[in-house]
């Protein structure tokens, strides 16, 4: 099996742009301002994926997911039903869509610490981010096993 | 009728509050979510620092002096619980671990002893998941059924349908005195009456009720009652079960363990009498004499008074948050205690709390452990705000405020 290239350049650049945009936001509700508004941004889930299977159960908010691959790379589409998770999705959809399973599978998303928003990833929290997250992994762990 | 508690008294009484004190994200605390569980007294803090600093030491079994310390003071708090609930006698008064304990308690029991295939329980559909899964455990394991007594449009039951439903099947009825989710104070004393009329015992879920109004077992005759410690100013981890002598008499022990056995052989075990039939293994000692300090805190201020102050901000409240465009209100029953449920326009609760949050403000968002009653409003849970006596007209006026910022955002 040949070595792959793994470039996480793109996604640290990716989630460099993010923590940038974030950098002057010192108030709260400025930043949820933001995040809302990125989630107004995000590549809406086209109808017919917006499944039970593809519901991501949070305890509070449920956030929709579907994957599509093309071109040995990974492209996600998303919704939630509560305007901050579907920011918070947002974000990772812009940070890792559009990559291979490998670079998904190395990525470490730590913009979502960077920018303060660590609590929304704590198990507790069940705002459907973590598992999202984890959701996404699992695509990528299963694309990169059906590609070799 | 009792004078509610002025301004400057409450703002003396938050003192005894430490952790009101403080700041989140740059915002004075304002703490909205005593349903969830309230906030503790120094009395209690600084009481079970000393049992721990002065007299800790296991219960009823040492003949040394700091046993038998601890153990007057784990009997004292049974009778100050007592007292506290107008129990005829300590010893229908059992520690638990919390209401979900007592009423698994019960339920397991009770189960095991009087449920038969055929036979039915009754609840309420606004109960909280901790007084319908036990029931429908039990229930599956003895090829019993739950009947559910529904509500109405503003959250009261249909004691009509009541009646319909309470044949001869109904073994029991558990429900709750005031709702968690929509703020719904039930006829309880008539309800009791109604099922004692067919021989039928009642357990009452007093967890959203001891806290804000006096709530006596012997005036309302009924068989068990539940609270939990923390959502009365005392520490998490204990509960109570009250139960009638003649029942709990009737019950076989729960959990087996040390303290609740008279003599063990390998062959055969006789049980201790109670209430150490029910109180397996060491208790929370600590827990205990917390509670009953709370509950000493709560007489000096006096429940009736309590009660009166935390109405005028009920109303306070719910005239306030009305002038804001779109709120809806979950639960609009004429009697009704502690919590108010609100969706803010067509806001997620979630974004509601979360915003919220970041100005200060806790609240609870969700389902507050109750999907049915969300199923039944067709919603996918509510945001809550909760009273406790230590809550201001200031702290409603900045939750209005705060609401009104969210508005702006997520409307």
């Amino acid at each position: 099996m040949a070595t792959e290239n793994i470039d996480n350049k793109s996604i640290e650049s990716a989630q460099q742009e993010i923590i940038d945009e974030f950098a002057f936001l010192t108030d709260w509700m400025d930043k949820y301002e933001m995040i809302i508004q990125m989630g107004k941004e995000l590549p809406m889930i086209a109808d017919e994926y917006k499944v039970p299977e593809n519901l991501i159960k949070g305890c509070q908010s449920q956030v929709w997911l579907h994957a599509d691959f093309k071109d040995g790379k990974l492209f996600f589409t998303a919704d939630s039903d509560a305007l901050i998770t579907k920011g918070l999705v947002a974000l990772v959809v812009r940070v890792l869509s559009g990559h291979t399973p490998k670079e998904i599978i190395a990525s470490d998303l730590h913009f979502v610490d960077d920018i303060g928003l660590k609590s929304h990833l704590s198990p507790t929290r069940s705002n459907g981010l973590l598992s999202m997250l984890k959701q996404i992994k699992h695509y990528a762990i299963a694309f990169n096993t059906l590609q070799h | 009728m009792s004078t509610i508690l002025s301004f400057s008294e409450i703002k003396e009484l938050r003192r005894d509050f430490p952790i009101l004190e403080q700041k989140v994200y740059g915002n004075p605390l304002v703490y909205l979510d005593n349903a969830a569980t309230t906030q503790k007294p120094r009395e209690v803090i600084e009481k079970l620092d000393l049992y721990y600093k002065a007299y800790n030491s296991n219960v009823h079994r040492g003949v040394h002096h700091l046993s038998q310390v601890a153990t007057d003071a784990y009997e004292e708090a049974r009778k100050t619980v007592a007292a506290y609930i107008d129990a005829g006698d300590d010893k229908e008064v059992i520690f638990t671990k919390g209401t979900t304990d007592g009423i698994n308690l019960v339920a397991s029991c009770f189960g095991r002893s009087f449920l038969q295939a055929g036979d039915s329980v009754m609840i309420t559909a606004m109960e909280h998941h901790s007084n319908i899964v036990p029931w429908q455990m039990i229930c599956e394991e003895r090829g019993a059924t739950l009947k559910v007594i529904p509500f109405n449009a503003f959250g009261e039951l249909e004691l009509d349908k009541m009646a319909e439903l309470l044949d001869d099947s109904v073994k029991l009825l558990a429900l709750t005195y005031v709702s968690n989710s929509l703020a719904t104070v039930n006829p309880v004393k008539e309800i009791i009456a109604a099922a004692h009329e067919k021989n039928i015992p009642v357990l009452l879920d007093a967890a959203q009720a001891v806290q804000h109004m006096s709530v006596s077992v012997r005036a309302l005759d009924v068989d068990f009652m539940v609270f939990s410690g923390h959502k009365i100013y005392g520490p998490t981890g204990i509960g109570i079960l009250y139960g009638k002598q003649e029942w709990l008499d009737k019950l076989p022990p729960y959990q087996g363990g040390g303290d609740m056995i008279k003599t063990v052989t390998l062959e055969k075990t006789v049980y201790n009498e109670l209430p150490f039939k029910f109180e397996a293994g060491t208790p929370d000692i600590s827990g205990a004499i917390g509670l009953a300090e709370a509950l000493k805190y709560v007489r000096r201020i006096g429940i009736d008074r309590i009660h009166a102050t935390e109405a005028d901000l009920m109303d306070y409240a719910l005239t306030r948050l009305q002038t804001l465009p779109g709120i809806r209100i979950i639960g609009q029953a004429k009697q009704r205690a502690g919590v108010i449920s609100f969706l803010l326009g067509t806001a997620h609760p979630f974004d509601t709390g979360e915003l919220l949050d970041k100005q200060g403000i806790a609240i609870r968002t969700g389902h507050h452990c109750c999907q049915p009653v969300m199923d039944i409003f067709k919603i996918p849970g509510t945001a809550r705000a909760s009273f406790a006596f230590y809550n201001t007209h200031e702290e409603i006026d900045a939750l209005v405020s705060g609401l009104e910022r969210a508005a702006k955002i997520l409307l």
